[in-house]
Formats: C-alpha cells, sequence, structure tokens
C-alpha cells in the first residue's frame, strides 16, 4: 500500500529533477546573456544565437513542465507562491515570453522591432531568467512574507508582492550564483558545439572570468545557508519551529544528499577545470550533470527531512511543508502513474538531441541553412 | 473566500485572462491544423520522391515557425496565470486541475518540442523517414497538448469525478477517468482540433489563392489547394458535427448558458431555432436586469425540441425557468440554490470553528453530514450559489452568447461552403480562371480566427458569473493582490502581445511575398 507520505516525498523529488534540468538548461539563457560581450563579429553571434536558439525549447518545455508538476503536487505552493509573489513570477514569465519569438523573429526580414530589439530580448531573458528564478529558489530558504487564512487562501503582508526577496543578500547571492552558473555552462556549451577556433577561444576566457564570480556567490550563499537558522516542521503536529543549523543537520542526516552535493559541486568544478586547463570539449557534460546533482540536493535539503520548504516569515504556522502542501493521495498516485512515462520522454529526447548535435556547427552550415535564427 | 473582494480587481483580472486568451488562441489553431497538413505533404513527398512536395512542405514549414513560437510564448502565461492571478481558485481545484496541466507537459509539450528542433533542422542530419516521423510527432504533440488543456477548462464547464473535503477545505480528484472522458470534455476536444484543422486550411487556401491571383508559384499553389480543400472540408464537416453535439451537451450540463445562447427567455414545446435574428431592449425585466427581445428573426420551427430533447413537443426550458424554477421539469429555483448553498457554506464555517476549537464530537458530527450523499446531492453541489447576491446574477450576457453563437454557427456553414467550391474548382481545373473565388479565398482568411475567437467568447461569457459552474463564482476566485498591480501588468502584456501580433504579421506577409525557395 503506497502512503500519501511516500507520494509527497515522490512528487518532491520528481519536481527537484525538473529544477535541477531546468538550471541546467538554462545553459541557453546564459549563452543569451553574453551575445553582447563574447562574439567579436556578426558572424559569431549569429553562430552562438543558432546553437542557443536549437536548444531553447527544451528550457522552455522544463519551466512549463515544472510549473505543471508543482501545480498538480502541491497545489498550495503553486497558490500561495504566484499567488503572492506577483511580480518575480511575473518578471520571469515575461522574460520567458520575449525569449520565445526572439529567436524566429530576429533575423527574419519586416520584423518590425527590429534585429536589435529581439538581440536584447534574448540579452534580457538570458540575464533576467536566471537570476529571478535563482531569487525565487532562495526564497525556499529564506522565506516569504505571507499568511494563510482558514481556507488555506494567500494574503501577501506586503505591498511590494514578491519584490521584497529582492532586498535579501542571501536571495541575491543565490540569483548571480545561477546567473553566473548559466553563463559557464552555456560558454562550455559552445565550446562544445561550435566549430570556431577563435570563438572558442574567446569562450575559454569568458569561462574563468564567469567561474569566479560565480565561486563567490555560490559559497556566499552556501556558508549562510548552512550557518543559518532553517525553520523545522514537526511530522506529528505539523507545527513549524526555527531551528539552528537546520540545513547542516539535513545533510548529516540525509548522508546521501550530502554526497550528492559534493559530487556535484566537484562535477561543476571539474568541468571548467578541464576545460581551462586540458583544452577539454567535454566540460559541459561533467558541469551539467554537476548543476543536475548540486540544484536536486539543494531542493531535497529545502524539503525532506521534515522541513519547511516555503517557510512564511509573516506567520510561521502559516509556512508550507510537503505534506501540508501538497495534492490528495488519490491525484499524487494518478500522478506517479503518468511520470513513469518520463524515462521514456528522456530516452526519446537523447536520441532527437544526439541527431541534431552529431555534427559541429559551423560558418559554412550558417550560410546553406534555410531555417536560421 | 468568504470575505469582501474588490470588483475592479476581479475585472481586472478577468481583462488580463481574457487579454492572453485571446492572444493565445490567434496563433494556436494555426499549428495545431498546419503541423497536421505539413505532415501529410511531407508524407506525399517521401512517398512520391518529388523534390516539388519538399519544397512546399518548407515553404509552409516557414510559415509555421513563425507562428508557432508565438503560440507558445502565450500559452506559458496562460498557465502561471491560474496561480499568478486566480490563486484561490488554484488551491480550491488544484487537486484535480493541476494533473491535467502536469501531463501537458509531461506527455505532449516534449514530444512536440523534441521534435520539432529535428523538424526544423534536420533536413540535412536525419534521414527521410525519421525527418516525417518527427514531423508527425509535432502535429500529435501539439493536439496532444490541446487534449489536456482542453480537459482542464472542460471541468471548470461541467465539475465531474472529485469530492469536496473540508480538512483541506477544497475539491480532491476521485476518478480520473471520469475527468479525462468528461463529455463536455470529450465535445471540446474534437470541436477546438477540427476548427484548428479548419483555420489551417484556410490559411494554405487562402495564400494558395493569392499566388493564382498574381499568377505566381502555381503549381505549388494548386498542389496546396488540393491538401487544404479535402483536409479543409473533412475538418468544417467535422467541425459542424461536434459543435451541434457540444451544443445538446450544454444544453444538459449548462442548461442557463444554453439557453441564453439562444436568447430563450421564455421556456417552450415546440422550440424553434433561431438560423438569424437581431435582439432588442425591452421594458420588462428578470430581477433587475433587463429582458432581450427579437427585433427581427428567422427560425426553424421546432428543430431546437428535435435537437435538444429528441421530439418537436419536447419542452425547451427558458432562462425563467431556471431563475424561478420549474417544479415539473425538476428544474430548482435559484433563490432555492442559494438557499441551499449557504447551508452548505454554514456547515462548512461550522467545521472550521470546531476544528479550531478542538472540539472533536461537533468535527465527527459534521464529517459524517459531509460523508451524507443527501448532503453532497442537494446542498453542497450549490456551494458557490453562496455567493450569489440576486439570482438574476446567474445570468450571462445574453447578447454576447446569443451573437457569439449564431455568428460562429453561419460561418461554419460559410467555410463548408468556400472549401466545396475549391475542390470542384480544383478538379474541374478552372480555379486559376475564377479570380472571384481566389478573392474569397484570400479575404476570407481572418474569418476562422474571427469564428474560433466567437467560440471562446460564449463558452467563457456564456459561463458566468461561474469560474467553475455551480461552485465556485469568478470574484472568490481571484488572487488578493493590488489593483494596481493588475493594471500595470495588464497594459504591459497589452503592449507586447499587440508589438508581437504586428510583428508576426509583417513577417508572415514579407514570407510569403518572398515564396518558397528554388
Amino acid at each position: 500500500m503506497i502512503s500519501q507520505l511516500f507520494l509527497q516525498h515522490y512528487w518532491w523529488i520528481i519536481v527537484s529533477i525538473l529544477a535541477s534540468l531546468l538550471v541546467f538548461l538554462m545553459f541557453v539563457q546564459g549563452g543569451q546573456s553574453m551575445i553582447y560581450s563574447l562574439p567579436e563579429n556578426s558572424t559569431q553571434k549569429t553562430m552562438i544565437v543558432n546553437t542557443m536558439g536549437r536548444k531553447w525549447e527544451f528550457t522552455f518545455t522544463t519551466l512549463v513542465t515544472f510549473g505543471g508538476a508543482f501545480f498538480a503536487s502541491f497545489p498550495l505552493f503553486y497558490a500561495t507562491s504566484f499567488g503572492g509573489a506577483y511580480w518575480v513570477w511575473i518578471a520571469i514569465l515575461f522574460s520567458f515570453t520575449i525569449q520565445a519569438i526572439a529567436y524566429e523573429f530576429r533575423s527574419k526580414p519586416n520584423n518590425v522591432l527590429g534585429q536589435k530589439t529581439f538581440d536584447f530580448f534574448l540579452f534580457l531573458n538570458g540575464s533576467l531568467g536566471p537570476f529571478l528564478i535563482g531569487v525565487a529558489v532562495a526564497t525556499f530558504f529564506t522565506g516569504a512574507m505571507f499568511t494563510l487564512d482558514q481556507m488555506n487562501q494567500v494574503h501577501w503582508a506586503t505591498h511590494w508582492y514578491g519584490l521584497e526577496a529582492l532586498l535579501n543578500m542571501r536571495n541575491l547571492s543565490l540569483g548571480f550564483a545561477v546567473l553566473f552558473l548559466a553563463r559557464i555552462n552555456g560558454v562550455l556549451y559552445i565550446i562544445n558545439t561550435l566549430d570556431e577556433e577563435d570563438l572558442v577561444k574567446r569562450s575559454v576566457k569568458a569561462l574563468i572570468t564567469n567561474s569566479i564570480p560565480f565561486l563567490i556567490f555560490f559559497l556566499f550563499f552556501v556558508i549562510c545557508l548552512l550557518f543559518s537558522k532553517g525553520f523545522a516542521a514537526d511530522p506529528m503536529t505539523g507545527t513549524i519551529t526555527i531551528e539552528k543549523f537546520k540545513y547542516i543537520h539535513n545533510l548529516i542526516q540525509m548522508p546521501v544528499v550530502l554526497i550528492l552535493f559534493l559530487l556535484g559541486v566537484i562535477s561543476v568544478l571539474y568541468g571548467i577545470g578541464i576545460t581551462i586547463l586540458r583544452k577539454s570539449l567535454s566540460g559541459i557534460w561533467f558541469s551539467g550533470a554537476g548543476t543536475v546533482l548540486t540544484v536536486f540536493s539543494l531542493f531535497l535539503i529545502a524539503g525532506f527531512n521534515e522541513t519547511s520548504f516555503y517557510p512564511s516569515l509573516f506567520d510561521l504556522q502559516s509556512s508550507l511543508t510537503i505534506r501540508n502542501a501538497s495534492s490528495s493521495l488519490f491525484t499524487l498516485k494518478t500522478m506517479m502513474y503518468v511520470s513513469f512515462i518520463i524515462p521514456l520522454v528522456i530516452a526519446y529526447i537523447w536520441y532527437a538531441w544526439k541527431a541534431i548535435n552529431n555534427n559541429k556547427i559551423t560558418e559554412a552550415e550558417m550560410n546553406s541553412e534555410e531555417h536560421k535564427y | 473566500m468568504i470575505g469582501n473582494i474588490d470588483m475592479s480587481l476581479v475585472d481586472w483580472s478577468r481583462a488580463q485572462f481574457a487579454l492572453t486568451a485571446v492572444y493565445h488562441w490567434l496563433f494556436v489553431p494555426l499549428t495545431l491544423g498546419l503541423s497536421f497538413m505539413l505532415a501529410i505533404m511531407e508524407t506525399i513527398y517521401v512517398k512520391t520522391g518529388r523534390e516539388e512536395w519538399k519544397r512546399i512542405t518548407r515553404f509552409w514549414m516557414t510559415l509555421f515557425g513563425i507562428n508557432f513560437a508565438i503560440g507558445i510564448a502565450t500559452g506559458i502565461i496562460l498557465e502561471f496565470e491560474f496561480g499568478t492571478n486566480w490563486s484561490n481558485y488554484s488551491w480550491f481545484v488544484g487537486d484535480i486541475f493541476g494533473a491535467p496541466l502536469a501531463i501537458e507537459g509531461i506527455l505532449a509539450f516534449f514530444l512536440e518540442s523534441t521534435f520539432v528542433a529535428v523538424m526544423f533542422f534536420g533536413w540535412n542530419k536525419v534521414n527521410k523517414k525519421f525527418h516525417l516521423v518527427s514531423t508527425w510527432l509535432v502535429a500529435v504533440g501539439a493536439n496532444l497538448s490541446a487534449l489536456w488543456i482542453l480537459v482542464a477548462n472542460a471541468w471548470m464547464q461541467h465539475p465531474v469525478g472529485m469530492i469536496f473535503n473540508p480538512d483541506t477545505a477544497r475539491n480532491e480528484m476521485v476518478n480520473f477517468w471520469a475527468v479525462l472522458f468528461n463529455q463536455v470534455a470529450v465535445d471540446k476536444f474534437l470541436h477546438t482540433i477540427s476548427s484548428g484543422f479548419l483555420l489551417a486550411s484556410m490559411f494554405v487556401l487562402g495564400i494558395s489563392a493569392w499566388y493564382l491571383i498574381r499568377k505566381r508559384e502555381e503549381q505549388m499553389a494548386k498542389k496546396s489547394i488540393l491538401v487544404a480543400g479535402v483536409f479543409g472540408l473533412l475538418s468544417s464537416l467535422m467541425v459542424a458535427y461536434t459543435g451541434d453535439e457540444s451544443a445538446r451537451t450544454v444544453s444538459k450540463v449548462q442548461p442557463v448558458k444554453f439557453a441564453s445562447m439562444e436568447a430563450l427567455y421564455e421556456g417552450k414545446n415546440n422550440a424553434g431555432l433561431i438560423a438569424f435574428g437581431v435582439l432588442k431592449d425591452t421594458d420588462k425585466k428578470i430581477g433587475e436586469k433587463k429582458v432581450k427581445e427579437f427585433a427581427f428573426k428567422i427560425q426553424i420551427p421546432g428543430l431546437l425540441s428535435v435537437l435538444t430533447g429528441g421530439d418537436r413537443d419536447a419542452y425547451v426550458p427558458g432562462l425563467k425557468d431556471h431563475i424561478s424554477g420549474n417544479e415539473k421539469l425538476g428544474i430548482v429555483s435559484t433563490a432555492e440554490k442559494m438557499q441551499r448553498g449557504k447551508y452548505a457554506r454554514e456547515i462548512l464555517t461550522s467545521y472550521i470553528k470546531s476544528r479550531l476549537n478542538n472540539d472533536s464530537a461537533q468535527i465527527s458530527a459534521i464529517k459524517g453530514v459531509f460523508r451524507d450523499n443527501d448532503f453532497q446531492n442537494k446542498y453542497f453541489r450549490y456551494f458557490g450559489y453562496a455567493s450569489i447576491e440576486k439570482p438574476e446574477d446567474v445570468i450571462p450576457n445574453v447578447t454576447t452568447s446569443f451573437y457569439s453563437f449564431h455568428l460562429m454557427v453561419v460561418l461554419g456553414f460559410l467555410f463548408i461552403m468556400i472549401f466545396s467550391v475549391a475542390l470542384y474548382l480544383l478538379f474541374k481545373g478552372t480555379i486559376s480562371d475564377n479570380r472571384w473565388f481566389l478573392w474569397i479565398a484570400l479575404l476570407s482568411i481572418p474569418l476562422p480566427y474571427i469564428a474560433g475567437e466567437l467560440g471562446w467568447l460564449l463558452t467563457e461569457i456564456g459561463r458566468q458569473p461561474w469560474i467553475i459552474q455551480d461552485m465556485m463564482t469568478v470574484s472568490k476566485a481571484v488572487s488578493q493582490i493590488s489593483t494596481g498591480s493588475v493594471i500595470t501588468t495588464f497594459i504591459l502584456f497589452a503592449v507586447l502581445f499587440t508589438g508581437l501580433l504586428i510583428s508576426e504579421v509583417s513577417i508572415m506577409i514579407k514570407q510569403i511575398k518572398t515564396g518558397p525557395k528554388h
């Protein structure tokens, strides 16, 4: 007999996997954020845009599926965060909306707004998207200003509707860490897929300049996280209390998560290292896998081990946990059956990805391609 | 939910959602239909090996690509607006409504987005058969995603397969198959995708007609008209059939909407179907709402009774029956429903108070009430009526419902004629000479767009004041954020969408004028 608690954990794992894949796939945004700084000429810019442009739908789809899965499995979070932290989510949506069309329209004649506008849209999405998603995820640890009434309906306690998250240093540091990580993965992907010597050289330089701020912001966030208070939930009563070093406790009490976290961080650093030191082209796979493991483990320490994954700073007892925010047993079970198809989805994505990425993208291909961004 | 609601917040939230939905539906139907037409064209290419079919496929694929991205962009906003603008709703029914959205992502979006990359960029990277399969999978993926979102929308029109849980203060799913095979969902899915097929067919027919008018690309144009004509005729017949089925279902599950779209105030036997009518204001009222009358109408006697009840003598209830009740037909008056809804709400409020006071005896007693079928069927099913102030408030805007429905139907029959004539002239070999028809075909391109928007106008305006039929009013579903925030984002999205629409149309026209690559 499958229990609701098992399914709540199962679905938190699924949501965490989607979130970690999303952060990895934001290499597309990372690449976009560098379209003004990385290329030396318009051909190189076209190559970067087309390299990223062939993968933008994956990031976009993962974001939509992440939202849908959260809605289905933890609807109280969906209602609370989206309905309260309005401006953060609207800004994220806005940035992804302009991305989708920028690729398709930028190089088309008669596009009215001009190529420069659409390139700016790509830059805006590339910079703002990862940063804001990082800030939004940071509130899983730092909390938000809301209260829930007796009917579980959200009331936001500030008139900034989510923008107040930008005043918190820890939120900002994760936002910037995600942005620079996306940029690192972006250049690693360019190195892996483009056959253009000069651009690859410039990408290696960009890798160095982006790795330094990433490490600073990431370490700041992790150190703050480990030494900060956390929000613990009593499994019997559901009462939320403040617990010192909660996230260190989570890592110690869930050693597998600790190992995943360390493996993830090491893998990201290894991906960066072999690209800079050994001129390897495969850095993206190590960094990508590391990104997935790191984000996945961060989500697990946010939601597992009787932790509130969306704490309320205004009314502690309104804080959300995977127990009180989830769907019913029936819905979670139904969705679990649906989730069994995910390996098949991953398999065909892998197959199609390989088919398209078999050969490196060259300048000659850019000149002959009919469907060019 | 029981507190006061700022109506201007509700209105702006509705306006924002409507804006997004209207723009979204300008782009999605073309994706639904054109994806299948591309698959058909490419199949002919792979089967015959004739390069001209590849050229035709790639030309229409370029237009498909321009439209595809903007449909996706507006779609993501719609999904997240359920949370940002309708958070109370998202909690109240998220247990049911979230599942189709998640399944849409897992089953459909990934299929679509994975293979659309192969479809656009794989011509020289994968073999012909893999490419063809990819094109078909894009079409299947696009239409599958329509299935799940329409299942979700159908549930709002006709909520089934759930039970209210007083502990969580929300509705919870108990039967997934009932949600998926909800009669409204089946009708809505078939009607909506076939309207997308029709729209895409008209798009291809109209643009091909333009080439013939300009005496350019005649071979490509005629071959495209062949595909568009056959696909369009079959689709328009399917639209008519599924539209009829859909209307019958509405008459059963949303009778007030049905009476409004027929502007039927007084119920009657031998009710006629209005083929054409013009409404006018009168001094008569239902409560405080003015009654409309026909200034002019052409009707087919008895047909409405036949279509809804099976024979000419069948009684079709009017709006007055639903407001005042009709004991003979077992129709409960709206005032009575409001009483029952208020009673259900009182029981729920008592339950919440008992929980706060840890009054276990009272908790147990009220749980027993909630488990009672009689309470569920006679009282709790009218829970939403507790929020209705006056009985006449459950009547949607009759003028909008009536005209949107009837104009849509008229256009539907026009489409059947246009596709039939196109095929007749094509097979007769005189289509290039009939410039009058070519102009009609060209000028008809906007009509399916208008028909589609009218359909959604009817669906959503006709459902008012409900967000979930009989269970939750729109005003109770809204997120408690500032009106100023919503006004700002409304303006932001209005400017963005309009700018993007202008860009898209401009790019599209340029690509059409340029024509296919040789």
